[in-house]
This record gives structure tokens, sequence and C-alpha cells, in this order.
């Protein structure tokens, strides 16, 4: 069952740029493309954990801020011939607010 | 209007080199624009031809050198009509004709022939055994005469024949090559080269005829001798013809397309029918005609942009370089190296370690290099003949290499093919040489940017990038160096950052977007790696009207701090000219307690770093340094970064001048600025210089009678010493030379380009001249120096900290709690 949290308008999230959203188990990246679709991935790279929010946008990838990984935002898979996958989490934008839906234990294994 | 029935129809004749690398390159650019068929006269996919020299040699296979399986035709949904041969072409119908007679219709045609060997018009040239050697079927046939008979004839003693030679050796032969002349490689080597490299193939067995004219091949049904103009007649089992190759233009001629040598084409790769392109070794551009790879590639890429209907790509050219695959003889020869009035030459020969070195200059550049023994620097003498760098400043030390410019030792003084596998190649990214080598011949990589996305390697700090190549031509086995000429700024786009530069200016595009949709950008907004810079070719073009992008600027530009390993930020307070207060120091100490701030360190350039702070400290930390009157050290920035200085005459018994207060000065004036790479300034009281100006981007050495500005230095990954610019009489005149410099730099260098590679690029002579010499000139760069500065200098962590700029960046959008 998906469950839906509102965490924010649209317009918080700068085009071709992203905001952190804080959870206990971790920081999730939501991103924004120049036709504002939104997409959410685990704040860690899947290189050596660097914070993709601080990644530069461009198309539907950003690129790691500390080593120039390109992650595709839609599956969080690393673009070839880098490899490497970073947690995807649902998202939807309605009436101008962001809609999340945080993934847990489905690739990570719970502690 | 695009549906697979009525797509337009792209037909290639010619299943080799060139023509693929286009259908590979327009598949990339316009995946599903064209239904396209190939035909190629060979029963084989397409394969790597030059490659076929280590197979004879028996170093590799035929499987190891196929480019494209069959099975890559048909993901692409391209036909693949293997061993078929077109006999003609129908252009008022607009098709092609099988020797079968099948016609197949195109919308456009693409004609990639390449050449035929020539076969010289001497008595029994037809006899059994005598063949060229130009593609598999040949090399099929030379093994298999090596396992029935023992003696080689090869005619020509160029490249090719002398790969030829060596592989027929390589399987037992006795091998002869004959050459008309008395220099082996007489387009590729002077005298000496050649005579070097004759007596190394001497001694390993090969027998050379030279100068020697043959007139017959003698043999009833199968060659069995070779008779030459002196009368001598030697037996031959075998003859290779390899005096040459003439471009394949039968096919294009009899279509009644304008041919000269090979078939005219425009700097679109156009035929005189613009229906029609054509590339690789049948074409003729601008009268010159190539038989090596890398020109063909440059085609190629022009030749699918305009396919794509991308139509602004142009060809216009290029400059080649050779290397011999003999496995063991390193030779290596780019450019023009005729002699010339207009010429001058710097040669190196030491015969005991079997090397000679002769580079080629003309008007301060170089314009043709061979190499013989050591051949480690062709690749760099090559970059430096294709960018036209000035080579003027180098040039004492120039025939000893790169490794002798001060390269930090990065730049390879070991041969590659001596190192093994686990040697690293690259320390940024810790590759080592086999996993190169396995990437280039797993993923068949050709160019270097193919081996820096598949290996990281060369992708950071590029100092290995001449390492690299070699390993690159070394596992190719031939000459891949297929850098273009011009190189586009990254692969969204094919053009240069000059282009970019010039487009900005002469059209007046004040947008990332507006840029982009005028070049053609080829992704809907750039990379990491062009938005940088076309955010900085703006900003430096309009100041005061662009509007910085924030979202086109690394994280470090966007958030004023250094980002760190951790995800944490360091945080540097301008000192200016290295010189410090007690309140300020205090004011550290408290933001360091205050804050928890982890690590507090002495910079290597004359400041303090405070490591480890959180992002969304960040602004309460600049508002507490703000208030103790300090201001954001730029220490991310590519912009001015240190003004270090001495003590100067204010306190030291040698200094001259007051140094210190200069430093302050120039710092003062020029903060805030952003250039295209960083700026390190420093000012020395004296030529014991213990700023260390002179490895500085702009060094101010103080002496008795005035002030002496040196420019054009580094000592990071490359350790240079600066380049003298002038003599100054006064501070105020020091400034004045130093902001125009700098001004010039703003606007010629290009983004990532270190002060003394712009210097490198467009020579010091032209940088005097303008900074120097015209004062007008002088004069107008400052003014447009100190125009833009108005509005860089306003501090970025007050605005961040005070008025609350980009406050989304620095708190989260939401805070959840979760199970
Ligand atoms: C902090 C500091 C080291 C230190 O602890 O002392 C430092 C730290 C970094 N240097 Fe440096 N460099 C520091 C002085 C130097 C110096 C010495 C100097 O300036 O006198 C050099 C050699 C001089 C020169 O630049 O020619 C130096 C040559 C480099 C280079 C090589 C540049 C080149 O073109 O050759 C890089 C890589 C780059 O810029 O691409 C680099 C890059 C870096 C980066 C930005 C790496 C990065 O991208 O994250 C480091 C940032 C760490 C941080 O977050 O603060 N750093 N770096 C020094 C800061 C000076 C300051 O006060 O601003
Ligand atoms: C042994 C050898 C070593 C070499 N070494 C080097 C080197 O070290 N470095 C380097 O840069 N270059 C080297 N070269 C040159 C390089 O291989 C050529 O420049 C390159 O292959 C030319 O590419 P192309 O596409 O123009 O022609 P090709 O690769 O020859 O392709 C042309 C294709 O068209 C087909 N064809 C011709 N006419 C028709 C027709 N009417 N119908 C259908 N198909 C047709 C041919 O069968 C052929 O397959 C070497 C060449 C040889 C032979
Ligand atoms: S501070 Fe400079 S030298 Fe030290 S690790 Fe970082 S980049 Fe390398
Ligand atoms: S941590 Fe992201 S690229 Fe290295």
């Amino acid at each position: 069952m998906t469950k839906w949290i509102e965490i924010g308008a649209l317009n918080d999230i700068p085009v071709l740029g992203s905001r952190v959203v804080r959870t206990a188990s971790g920081d999730i990246a939501v991103f924004r493309t120049s036709e504002d679709e939104v997409f959410a991935l685990d704040d860690r790279c899947p290189h050596k954990g660097g914070p993709l929010s601080q990644g530069i946008v461009h198309n539907k990838r950003v690129t790691c801020p500390l080593h120039n990984f390109v992650i595709e935002l839609r599956s969080g898979m690393a673009v070839a011939p880098d490899e490497g996958c970073t947690r995807a989490h649902p998202t939807k934008v309605e009436n101008g607010m962001v809609w999340l839906s945080v993934q847990t234990a489905a690739v990570v294994p719970a502690e | 209007m695009l549906d697979k029935v009525n797509k337009p129809k792209l037909v290639v004749i010619g299943n080799g080199m060139a023509g693929i690398r286009t259908v590979e390159l327009l598949l990339d650019r316009a995946p599903h624009l064209y239904d396209i068929t190939v035909f190629g006269s060979e029963p084989y996919g397409n394969y790597n031809r030059i490659l076929l020299s280590p197979v004879l040699a028996g170093e590799k296979t035929v499987n190891d050198i196929m480019l494209n399986t069959e099975q890559w035709y048909e993901d692409n949904g391209i036909t693949l009509r293997k061993g078929e041969m077109i006999e003609m072409i129908d252009r008022r119908t607009c098709e092609v004709v099988t020797r079968e007679g099948a016609r197949v219709p195109y919308d456009r045609l693409l004609i990639a022939t390449g050449s035929n060997p020539i076969m010289l018009p001497l008595p029994g040239k037809d006899l059994r055994g005598v063949i060229g050697f130009r593609d598999i079927q040949d090399v099929e046939h030379m093994v298999q005469a090596s396992t029935s008979f023992k003696n080689a004839v090869v005619i020509g003693g160029g490249l090719l024949g002398l790969e030829a030679a060596n592989g027929l050796m390589k399987r037992g032969m006795n091998v002869t090559v004959v050459h008309l002349l008395d220099t082996l490689m007489e387009r590729q080597l002077d005298q000496v080269a050649g005579g070097l490299l004759r007596k190394s193939l001497e001694e390993r067995g090969m027998v050379f005829k030279m100068p020697a004219q043959t007139e017959a091949i003698l043999g009833e049904d199968r060659v069995t001798g070779v008779r030459f103009a002196d009368g001598e007649e030697i037996p031959a089992d075998l003859v290779v013809m390899a005096v040459g190759i003439r471009p394949n233009i039968e096919l294009a001629r009899k279509a009644g397309l304008y041919c000269e040598r090979g078939i005219v084409v425009s700097d679109t790769m156009q035929t005189y029918d613009g229906r029609i392109y054509a590339v690789g070794e049948c074409v003729q551009h601008r009268r010159q005609t190539y038989g090596l790879v890398a020109p063909l590639f440059d085609q190629a890429k022009v030749c699918a942009n305009h396919l794509a209907m991308k139509g602004f790509a142009t060809y216009d050219g290029s400059v080649v370089s050779t290397k011999l695959k003999v496995t063991g003889i390193d030779l290596f020869s780019a450019g023009d190296f005729a002699p010339g009035p207009d010429k001058e030459e710097i040669v190196m020969q030491d015969a005991s370690r079997g090397v000679y070195k002769r580079i080629i200059l003309r008007d301060k550049k170089i314009v043709g290099a061979v190499l013989y023994g050591d051949t480690i620097d062709g690749p760099w003498y090559f970059q430096h003949l294709r960018d036209g760098t000035d080579v003027s400043q180098m040039r004492e030390r120039l025939v000893f290499g790169a490794a002798n410019l001060g390269d930090g030792g990065h730049s390879g003084k070991n041969s590659v093919a001596a190192m093994s596998d686990d040697a690293e190649i690259c320390g940024c990214n810790g590759v080592c040489k086999g996993t190169i080598v396995k990437a280039i011949s797993e993923k068949k990589l050709f160019t270097i940017d193919d081996v820096r996305a598949h290996t990281k390697a060369s992708s950071s700090c590029g100092s290995c990038t001449g390492l690299v190549e070699q390993v690159l031509a070394f596992t190719l086995g031939g000459d891949y160096s297929a850098a273009p000429k011009v190189k586009p700024m990254c692969a969204c786009t094919d053009h240069s950052h000059d282009d970019a530069r010039r487009v900005i200016v002469e059209n007046g595009l004040k947008t990332i977007p507006d840029v982009m949709k005028f070049m053609d950008w080829k992704t809907p907004n750039g990379c990491h790696s062009c938005r940088p810079a076309l955010n900085y070719y703006l900003l430096a073009t309009w100041p005061g009207e662009y509007r910085d992008d924030q979202q086109s600027r690394y994280i470090n530009e966007r958030v004023h701090a250094n980002i760190q390993k951790d995800g944490t930020y360091s945080v540097v307070p301008r000192m200016w000219g290295g010189v410090t207060t007690p309140d300020e120091l205090r004011a550290i100490a408290d933001v360091a307690d205050k804050f928890k701030i982890p690590t507090v360190k002495v910079t290597g350039g004359q400041r303090i770093d405070l490591l480890g702070v959180k992002k969304e400290d960040l602004p309460a930390v600049w508002a507490d340094l703000n208030n103790a009157g300090m201001v954001s050290g730029h220490a991310y920035a590519k912009g001015l970064r240190t003004v270090k200085t001495c003590v100067g005459s204010e306190w030291c018994r040698f200094g001259t001048q007051d140094s210190t207060g200069l430093g302050i000065k120039l710092e003062k004036f020029m903060w805030g600025s952003w250039t295209p790479a960083k700026v390190k300034l420093a000012v020395s009281g004296c030529p014991r210089n213990c700023a260390e100006a002179t490895c500085k981007d702009v060094g101010v050495v103080c002496v008795d009678s005035g002030f002496e500005i040196h420019f054009a230095g580094a000592a990071g990954l490359h350790i240079k010493g600066t380049e003298f610019l002038a003599k100054a009489a006064t501070e105020e005149e020091t400034l004045e030379i130093i902001a125009a410099l700098t001004q010039l730099y703003r606007e010629q260098g290009w983004y990532l380009e270190r002060m003394y590679k712009w210097c490198d690029r467009v020579g010091l002579d032209a940088i005097r001249k303008q900074v120097v010499d015209d004062v007008a000139n002088r004069k107008a760069l400052f003014s447009r120096f100190a125009h833009s500065q108005q509005f860089s200098q306003s501090d970025p962590w007050a605005a961040r900290a005070q008025r609350g700029v980009d406050r989304n960046e620095f708190t989260p959008l939401a805070e959840l709690e979760l199970a």
C-alpha cells in the first residue's frame, strides 16, 4: 500500500534544482526538472555516498558533486559506464503540491 | 511522417570504417530518423582494418578485430547486405543497383567505398600469389602462403609494406622489401629516421633492396621470382604489392558525380549531388585525400551531424600522425617536415640509445615531428601541433619532451609498453594500465573520451591524458588520436568553447537556453560540464545584465563554501594579503567553538580554513564572521582566490617596497571577480621571493626601481614558473596592468582553463602586445574590468546570512518522522 506524504510546494524547489527531505532513515533528495517533473532519491551517491541533492540537474539526471557520477532521476541508476544504484521514491504533484511515498525496506534490508 | 514505412531511406555503400562510424554517430544523434540499408562487398560485418597487420603477424585473430556484429545491425534496425556489390547508382530514379541487378531506392546515399591497393602494371601482375594488402581475404591468402612457401617479396617500403613484411617474417618467411627510393617510409620519415628504421629491421632479418625498380614478376601460373631493372632476379613464392592506394571512385564517376583523385565533397561531406554524401578514403576534400582513420572519423562526425539534420558542423581538414605497428619499433611522425626556407628545426640524436627526434617549427609553432626510438612525447607534440600552440617560450627544452617542462612528474617518463598491468596510470581515480587495456579491447573503445567514460582514467585532473593516449595507441595498435582539431565543449554539442564565446557576443545572446537553442544543443539542458561554462561566458560578457544562474553553478559556488567528502562544508574567510588581527582570530575561535567545528587549519594560501561545517549552519557561521568584519575568501571560486604576500619593506631588512600593502590593494580591487578558472596572486618584497610569486597566475616581485610583473605560473598539477610580463614604476601602473591582464583572460579564456594554459594557447607575445605595449588597449581592458567589478563586489556571505538570499538552499524542504 502506498502511503503518500505531502512535503511542500513545487515552487519551493528550484527548476533544475533540488531540496532535501529529512527522515529518520536518512536524507531524501527531491529534484525538479525543467519540465516540472519531480523525482526523489536517497541523498546518497552509489559511488562514495556523495549528497546528490548538491549536484547539477540536467535533463532527467543529476551529476554527483563529488566525482561526477551521473544518476538517472527516475530509477536511481548510474548512467553507464558507471555502475550503481540509489533508491528511488515515488512522487506526485497535485495542485502545485509535491507528495512523496517513502520506500523503506524494499531495497536496503532493514537494520 | 516518420513511421517505419515512410521514414526516409538512407543507403550506405561500403561497410568499412568510415561508413559505419558515420552510421553509429548518426544513430547516436538521431536514432530513428532513417530506414538504413548498408551494402558491403566483403562477406563480414564491420571490422577494424587497421588491425589486419597484427592479425597477419599472429598477434591477434580475425575475431578480435570485429567491430560490429551482425546482431548490432539487427538491434539497430539496419539492413545489412553483406557480400553484395553495388554496380551502379541511378541518380535519375534515386536507386542503387546491385551486381545481381536488384534495385534499392534511397532518399539519402552515403558512399564510403574506401580505396583499392595500387597494382603496378608489371608483366606477371596477374599471376597467382601476387596480391595487395587491404582486406581479410588478403591476410588469409598471405597466412596460407606462409605455410607452404618460403620466399616473399614486398614491393613498397611504406607503412603498409613494412607491416606486411614484418607479419610475413613473423610467419617464418624470408622477406625482401623492394623500395623505389633510398629512404623507407619517405612520406613520414626523414633520411636519418628512415636509416635507423632500416637498421633495426635488418637486425631482425628483413632484407632490403633499395633503391630498386621492379621490372617484371616471373612465373607461369604461380609467381616464382621477381626481376629488377638492373637485371638481378630473386626467387619469390608470394609478392605483396604495397605501393599505395587509389580512392575507389568508379561507382561515383560512372554516376556522373564530380571526381578528381577522389570524390570531391564540400565541408559538409556532400558530393555535387546534395542527396549523396561521401566519407572515407574515397573522398577528396579541399584537394586532400586521406589514408588514416583519424581524419576519416572527423569526416564521419560532420557527415552524421548533417544527415541528422543538424547542419551546422563543418569539416575543415585534418592533420595526421602516424605510428608504425611493428612490435618493438617506436616510431612516430606527424605533420609536415619537408625542409623549407621559413622553417626551423630542432634535432636531437643519441646514437647510443638509438634515439632520434626532429621537431619542425614555423612561425613559433610546431608543424611537424619525427621521433624514433623514444616516442613517448609523440601525442604531446601532436597536441601542440593541432592546437597551434606558440612554443617559443619552451623552445630550448622542447626536444626533451613534456616531462622536462615541469609536469609534476605525471606525464609519463616510462614507456607504457614496458609498464606492468598493475602500474597506476591515473593517480586520481586509481586506474591501472591493465584495467584500461581491458576496457579498450573488451568494449572496443576508440577515443580518449570513450576511455574516460568507461574507466574514469584521465577524467579528473587530466595530467595522465598523455599516458592514457599512449595506452590507447599501444592497445589498438594504430594511431587513434582521433581527437578532432577543434574540441567540442562536451558531448552535448559539437561546438568549441571559442565558438560559444563568439556566438554569445556576436548574436547578443543573454541566457543559457538562448545559447543552446541558437547553437542547436543536443541535450535539452546541457550537463554539468557545459552549463557552468556557458554561465560563466554570459556573466563575463554581460556584466550587470546577465542574471547568474545558480543551478548552473557547481555546488561550491552555489553555496559559497567548499563541499567535503562527508557532505559538510569548509569556510575560508578572506585575510587580505595574509594579514589578520587578534579580533579576527578571536572571532574565528569563537565561531569554531560555537558551531563545534572539528578542524581549524592554516591553508596553503595564507589564511584559515574552518572544516566540517554543517550546511544548515553556514549562514549563521557567516553572520558571526561578518560581524567581525570578515567576508568570503572565495576559496571555492573560479575567481580571485588569494593574494599571498611577504612582509616587505615594512619589516624586512631586505624589502624594497611595501609588498604587503600592494598585495592588499590588489586583493581589495580584484576580489569577487569571476574568471575562467581560479586566479592566485602573490607579491614578494624583493627577489628572494618569499611569497613564491613566480609560480602564481600573477606574481609581482618588487625591486628597488619598481615592480616586476610576472604571470602564467602554476604549482599544482603542473609546476610552471611564470613568464615575465612587464616592469612597472608605480603601484598604480602595476594594478592597471594586472587588472587589464585579468580582463583579457576573462574575455578569452576557456572555462576551467588556467591562466598558464590560456597563455600557451594564445601566445605570450599576443598577450604582452595587448596588455603592455598597446597602452590605449590596456586602459580599455582596465576599465572593462573596473566596470564589471561594480557588480561583483558584494559579499555573498552577507547576502545569505543577512538578506536571506537563497534561503531555501540551507533548509530542508520537510522533516519527516518516519517509523
Ligand atoms: C584548502 C587548501 C589546502 C590546504 O589545506 O592548504 C586547498 C584545498 C583544495 N584545493 Fe588546492 N588548496 C589550497 C591551496 C592550493 C595551492 C597553494 C597555493 O595556492 O599557494 C595550490 C598550488 C598552486 C596553484 O594553484 O597553482 C593548489 C592547487 C590545487 C589544484 C591544482 C590546480 C591546477 O590547475 O594545477 C586543484 C585542482 C583544481 O583546481 O582543479 C586544487 C583543488 C583544491 C580543492 C578545491 C579540491 C576540491 O575540488 O575539493 C580543495 C578544497 C578543499 C576545501 O574544501 O577547502 N588545488 N591548492 C588550500 C586553500 C588555499 C586558500 O587559502 O584558498
Ligand atoms: C593493413 C592496413 C593497416 C593500416 N594501418 C593503419 C593505421 O595504423 N592507422 C590508420 O589510421 N590507418 C591505417 N590503415 C588505413 C585505414 O584502415 C583506412 O584508412 C580505413 O579503413 C579507410 O576506411 P574507409 O571506410 O574509407 O574504407 P574501408 O574501410 O576500406 O571500407 C570500404 C568498404 O567498402 C566496400 N566497398 C567498396 N566498393 C563497394 C561497392 N561498390 N559495393 C559495396 N561495397 C563496396 C569495401 O569492401 C570495404 O569494405 C591501414 C590499412 C590497412 C589495409
Ligand atoms: S587539499 Fe588539495 S592536495 Fe589535498 S587532497 Fe584535496 S585536492 Fe588533493
Ligand atoms: S560520491 Fe558520487 S561520484 Fe563519488
